[in-house]
C-alpha cells in the first residue's frame, strides 16, 4: 500500500496542545513540510517564542531554543552568527513580535540577518487569555479592550510586514492567510520561498500568517475563518511586500 | 611573555580573546566602552564576531543564542545596562548556559553617575533577575587579576554550565597597569553535547530551555542546579587574607576598595594598630568560612567592612561573623571613593572601643 499522506519528519509527533480550530497546527505543519522538502531538518535550529507557540520546541523535530518574550530574533542572531551554515528560524506571535519584541525584530531585519521568521498574526494575545494586541482591529473587544479597541487611546493595528519591507536588510516579506485551502497552499509557497532566501544568503525573510483564535475571539472555528477573511484581510492586505528577486 | 601596559577594560577584552572567546555581543555604556571597542577592532582579525546590538536586552539574548549554539561567548556592560540584562541572565542561568558577563560598576541608582562604585553587589550576588539561581561572581582588584579572572571565568562557566560575572568598577576599568598574559594556547573548548548545532540523530534532540510547566519538574530542575551550586561552593571559593596574623581589627573589602584598605593597613601600623584584610575574590560563592575562622581567633577584636556603597557586602560579612565579633561599616556612595584618612579614622574609633 502506498502512503499518500503522513506526518512530516520535521514534526516530532507529539500531540499539539492548541485549541480546537486554532490555525497554529496548520502553520506548524506547513513549516515542517517545507523543512522536509528542502531537506534541511538536520541543519535547522528553530527558536520558539513566548505565547501559545511556547511549546514549539516539543513539536519541531530539530534542535530548538526557547527564547524569552519577544527576544527570539536576538537569540536567533546569536545562533546564526555562530553557525552561519545552518538554517535558523523563529516562530513568533503578534504579542511577541509586534509588541514586546519590536526592537529585536526590526534590528535583526535591518541587519539583514540570514534568518527566517514565521509571524503568526491573530490579532490577540492567546496564551494569557485574550488580551488586546498591537494587531487587534479597531473596535475589537478583548479582555483589556472590553469596550472595543479605541484607536485614539491604544493606537492602530500595526502592519509589521509593511514596516519591515521598508528596511534594506530585508530580502523577502509576504503576508499570507490560512483561512481556506487555496490560501494554505499559497502560505506554504511563501514559507518555502522565505527559507530559500535564507539558504541563498540573501538576507532576512519573514512570512506573516493571518491566523485564528476561536477560543479568545469567542467564535466557532468556522466563524473564526470567516471573521479572518472578512475583517482581518481588509486591514492586513495579503501579498508580497518585498522581494529582492 | 613581557609585561604590557594596559587599561583594565582592554585587558579584559584581550584576555577573553586569548582564552578562545570569539563572540562578543554588547552595547556602549560608560565606563566599560573600551571593551566593545577593543573587541570590534580585534575580533574580526582572529576570525571572531563582534556585534553591537540594538540594546543591552538584545545583546544578552544574542549571548543566550550563541552560548546555546556551543560558542565561548561574552558580553560586558555597566550598572544600568546590567539591570537591562537581568531578564536574559535569569534565562541563561535557568537554561544552564556557560558565558561571561562583565559589569564595570558605576554609581546608582537610576542613571546615577559614571564614576566607580560597588553598589551592584546585591544585584550580582543575590540574583538580580527573577527566580532561584546564582552567578559565580569574580571580583578582581588589579589589572593582572582582570586578565587572570577573565580566563578562569570562562573555564568555571564551562565546568558548571553556569554564567559567570566579572564584577569590576569604573576605577579598575579605566586605570592602567602592567600586565602579563599567560603563555600558551587557549585550551580547547570542552565538548558541548547539549548545544543546538543541528540534529542528525546521533544524539538526543537538543533543546535550550528554562520552561518546566509541571511544578514538580521545575523543582527537580532547580534542586539539580542547587546541587551544582554546592559543588561550586566547595570547589571555587577564592579569597586573599592579607596581614591577618596578629591583626586585632580585620577589614573586609574587594576590588578597588581593597587596594585603598591595604594602604590604610600600612598607615595604621605606623600608629601601632594591627589591621588585616580579608579580600573576597569570589563574591559568590562568598568566603564565609574564612571570616568564621578569623572571627573565632581571640586576637581578632572587630571587623570593618569598607565598600563603595551604602553597605551591601557587609551583610554577608555579618552573617559569616555571626555575632562573634562586632562588624562595623564604612562606605562612600554615588561614585565617591573612600579616602584612606577617613578609613583610618574609622579604624582609630574601633581601636578606641577595644578594651586594652
Amino acid at each position: 500500500m502506498t502512503k499518500v499522506f503522513q506526518r512530516p519528519a520535521s514534526l516530532t509527533g507529539k500531540a499539539f496542545h492548541y485549541c480546537p480550530g486554532c490555525t497554529h497546527g496548520i502553520v506548524h505543519r506547513l513549516v515542517a513540510e517545507v523543512m522536509d522538502e528542502l531537506n534541511i531538518r538536520e541543519d535547522t535550529i528553530g527558536v520558539a517564542p513566548v505565547g501559545c507557540a511556547v511549546f514549539a520546541y516539543d513539536y519541531f523535530n530539530c534542535d530548538m531554543q526557547e527564547a524569552s518574550h519577544g527576544r527570539a530574533p536576538a537569540v536567533a542572531t546569536g545562533i546564526k552568527r555562530v553557525l552561519p551554515d545552518k538554517v535558523v528560524f523563529t516562530y513568533q506571535g503578534d504579542g511577541d513580535l509586534a509588541s514586546i519584541g519590536t526592537g529585536e525584530i526590526i534590528h535583526a531585519a535591518n541587519r539583514g540577518e540570514k534568518l527566517t521568521t514565521i509571524f503568526i498574526n491573530n490579532a490577540i494575545y492567546g496564551m494569557t487569555g485574550g488580551q488586546m494586541a498591537p494587531t487587534s482591529l479597531p473596535g475589537q473587544v478583548t479582555d483589556t479592550s472590553p469596550y472595543g479597541r479605541k484607536v485614539e487611546e491604544s493606537g492602530y493595528p500595526i502592519r509589521m510586514s509593511e514596516l519591515l519591507a521598508a528596511l534594506e536588510g530585508v530580502a523577502y516579506v509576504e503576508r499570507v492567510s490560512v483561512h481556506d485551502v487555496r490560501h494554505i497552499n499559497q502560505a506554504k509557497k511563501a514559507i518555502r520561498k522565505a527559507f530559500e532566501y535564507q539558504i541563498a544568503g540573501r538576507g532576512f525573510s519573514m512570512v506573516e500568517v493571518l491566523s485564528t483564535c476561536p477560543t479568545n475571539w469567542g467564535k466557532t472555528p468556522v466563524e473564526s475563518l470567516e471573521w479572518l477573511k472578512d475583517n482581518m484581510i481588509p486591514c492586513y492586505p495579503l501579498g508580497v511586500k518585498k522581494e529582492v528577486g | 611573555m613581557p609585561k604590557v601596559l594596559m587599561k583594565g577594560n582592554e585587558a579584559i577584552a584581550e584576555a577573553a580573546i586569548q582564552a578562545g572567546c570569539r563572540y562578543f555581543f554588547g552595547y556602549p555604556i560608560t565606563p566599560q566602552t573600551e571593551i566593545p571597542a577593543y573587541m570590534a577592532k580585534r575580533l574580526p582579525r582572529v576570525g571572531g564576531t563582534f556585534l553591537q546590538a540594538e540594546s543591552e536586552v538584545a545583546a544578552i539574548n544574542m549571548v543566550y543564542g550563541a552560548a546555546g549554539a556551543g560558542a565561548r561567548v561574552m558580553t560586558s556592560s555597566s550598572s544600568p545596562g546590567i539591570s537591562l540584562k537581568q531578564e536574559g541572565i535569569s534565562y541563561i542561568a535557568g537554561a544552564e548556559l556557560p558565558c561571561l558577563i562583565v559589569n564595570i560598576m558605576r554609581g546608582g541608582p537610576g542613571l546615577g553617575s559614571i564614576q566607580a562604585a560597588q553598589s551592584d553587589y546585591f544585584q550580582a550576588t543575590k540574583g538580580g533577575g527573577h527566580g532561584d539561581y546564582h552567578l559565580v561572581v569574580l571580583a578582581p582588584s588589579t589589572i593582572q587579576e582582570m586578565v587572570d579572572l577573565t580566563q578562569e571565568g570562562f573555564a568555571i562557566a564551562d565546568r558548571y554550565r553556569n554564567p559567570v560575572m566579572i564584577l569590576g568598577d569604573g576605577m579598575l576599568g579605566q586605570m592602567m597597569e602592567p600586565v602579563e598574559f599567560p603563555e600558551g594556547k587557549a585550551e580547547d573548548l570542552p565538548p558541548r553535547k547539549w548545544a543546538t548545532t543541528g540534529w542528525k540523530g546521533d544524539r538526543p534532540r537538543n533543546v535550550i530551555n528554562s520552561l518546566y510547566i509541571d511544578p514538580q519538574e521545575l523543582e527537580d530542575h532547580v534542586n539539580r542546579i542547587y546541587r551544582k551550586y554546592e559543588e561550586i561552593k566547595a570547589g571555587e571559593v577564592r579569597v586573599e587574607c592579607y596581614n591577618c596574623e596578629d591583626a586585632e581589627i580585620i577589614a573586609a573589602a574587594y576590588g578597588t576598595t581593597s587596594r585603598i584598605v591595604k594602604s590604610v593597613i600600612r598607615m595604621a601600623a605606623r600608629e601601632g594598630i594591627r589591621v588585616g584584610l580579608i579580600r573576597p575574590i569570589t563574591l559568590w560563592p562568598f568566603p564565609g568560612d574564612c571570616f568564621r575562622k578569623w572571627a573565632d581567633k581571640g586576637s581578632v577584636k572587630a571587623f570593618l567592612t569598607v565598600e563603595m556603597s551604602t553597605g551591601q557586602m557587609v551583610e554577608d560579612v555579618s552573617l559569616s561573623v555571626n555575632g562573634k565579633k562586632p562588624v562595623a561599616f564604612y562606605g562612600r556612595s554615588g561614585g565617591m571613593v573612600p579616602d584612606p584618612e577617613d578609613i583610618l579614622a574609622e579604624i582609630r574609633k574601633i581601636k578606641g572601643g577595644i578594651p586594652s
